[in-house]
């Protein structure tokens, strides 16, 4: 008898000063597909920092990052999620491609192994995140399995997904073949690195985000 | 020689994720491109790339990965979308087609709601090596 009351008051107690869940907002996608420069920019616009280093080479990010407490707002509401930046998903890694962009052999060989382990990780958190923005090249052709099957496990377990088309104000992006691709979803095209459409961004982010 | 196994749902329906996924990865580790009739789990595509990322070392490459599946009906509309709800009931995971080849062969994948190409590429160094025989 007096266990359960004990353990009632303390769970009326926890509800009372339980602090604000914060939601996991994973930023997901291919590599070179523009996922650091959306954060960077997301904790410029709130924060005032970076968050992480964005490059040319694929698989510049080879392990999570997370930035706590990025309180963002859009009229009268506010969320605050903490931002997990994910290594690009990929199917293959072969150091020799790192070699072509000017990489040296020594420094290809690592950045290879580390790049396999961040896909790893990657996938790993997908059980982790409350709600994802996938990150998409909209110069590139949305088709890849890698999108897909990025998509396909959110839905799968249930987690809602912001698409989004990066690098718009590029000559070649095609935004068009992205919302066609994934009609189901909400698409909405962006340039991390010039800020185009961030506003927008940040709209629909409130819709989307549980 | 580029080999190509296709391989029939009957062959993989028995096994458990895992043991789906190794039969594709050791195929593909073993140089084959892999026509599978039906196609993995969403959950087991994303688990493939997680074991062969684990794999990749100096021989391994990694693979090249496209899933047709015609219940991605998200296009669809009315009676169609019912449709194709029905069928993915009757038949789930048999629909479809799945393609896994080793990525030191396959080059590029080109995939659209209708079809999939395979970019295969000859290796270089062996025709060299014959022309020199010659």
């Amino acid at each position: 008898m007096l266990n359960a009351l004990q353990m009632f008051l303390n769970k009326f107690i926890n509800n009372i000063f339980k602090k604000k869940k914060h939601i996991k907002l994973g930023l997901y996608g291919p590599p070179n597909a523009g996922k650091t420069t959306l954060a960077n920019r997301i904790c410029q616009d709130w924060l005032g920092e970076d968050m992480g280093v964005a490059s040319n080479i694929p698989h510049e990010t080879r392990e999570i990052q997370i930035k706590e407490q990025v309180n963002i707002k859009s009229g009268n509401k506010e969320i605050s999620f903490n931002l997990v930046d994910t290594p690009g998903i990929a199917t293959k890694i072969d150091y020799e491609d790192f070699l072509k962009l000017g990489v040296k052999e020594k420094e290809a060989k690592k950045r290879a192994k580390e790049a396999t382990k961040g896909v790893i990780d990657s996938i790993k958190w997908l059980d982790e995140v409350d709600s994802v923005v996938v990150v998409l090249d909209s110069t590139k052709d949305p088709y890849s399995q890698v999108n897909i099957t990025i998509i396909g496990n959110l839905v799968a377990r249930d987690i809602p997904v912001l698409v989004v088309g990066n690098k718009v104000d590029l000559k070649r992006s095609k935004l068009k073949k992205v919302k066609s691709a994934f009609p189901q979803y909400e698409v909405i095209g962006i340039s991390a690195k010039k800020g185009n459409n961030i506003d927008n961004f940040y709209d629909t982010l409130f819709k989307v985000v549980k | 020689m580029l080999t190509l196994q296709i391989v029939p749902y009957s062959e993989i329906h028995g096994l458990s994720s895992v043991g789906r996924i190794r039969k594709l990865l050791n195929m593909a580790k073993d140089n084959k491109v892999v026509l599978l009739h039906g196609r993995l789990r969403k959950e087991e595509e994303a688990e493939l790339i997680k074991t062969t990322m684990e794999e990749i070392n100096k021989e391994f490459k990694g693979i090249e990965l496209a899933v047709m599946n015609p219940t991605d009906n998200g296009a669809l509309t009315g009676f169609e979308k019912v449709k194709s709800t029905v069928v993915n009931a009757l038949l789930g995971d048999r629909q479809g087609l799945t393609l896994v080849g080793p990525a030191n062969i396959v080059k590029k994948v080109k995939k659209d709601p209708k079809k999939l190409q395979f970019m295969i590429e000859e290796s270089k160094k062996k025709v060299i090596r014959k022309r020199k025989r010659k």
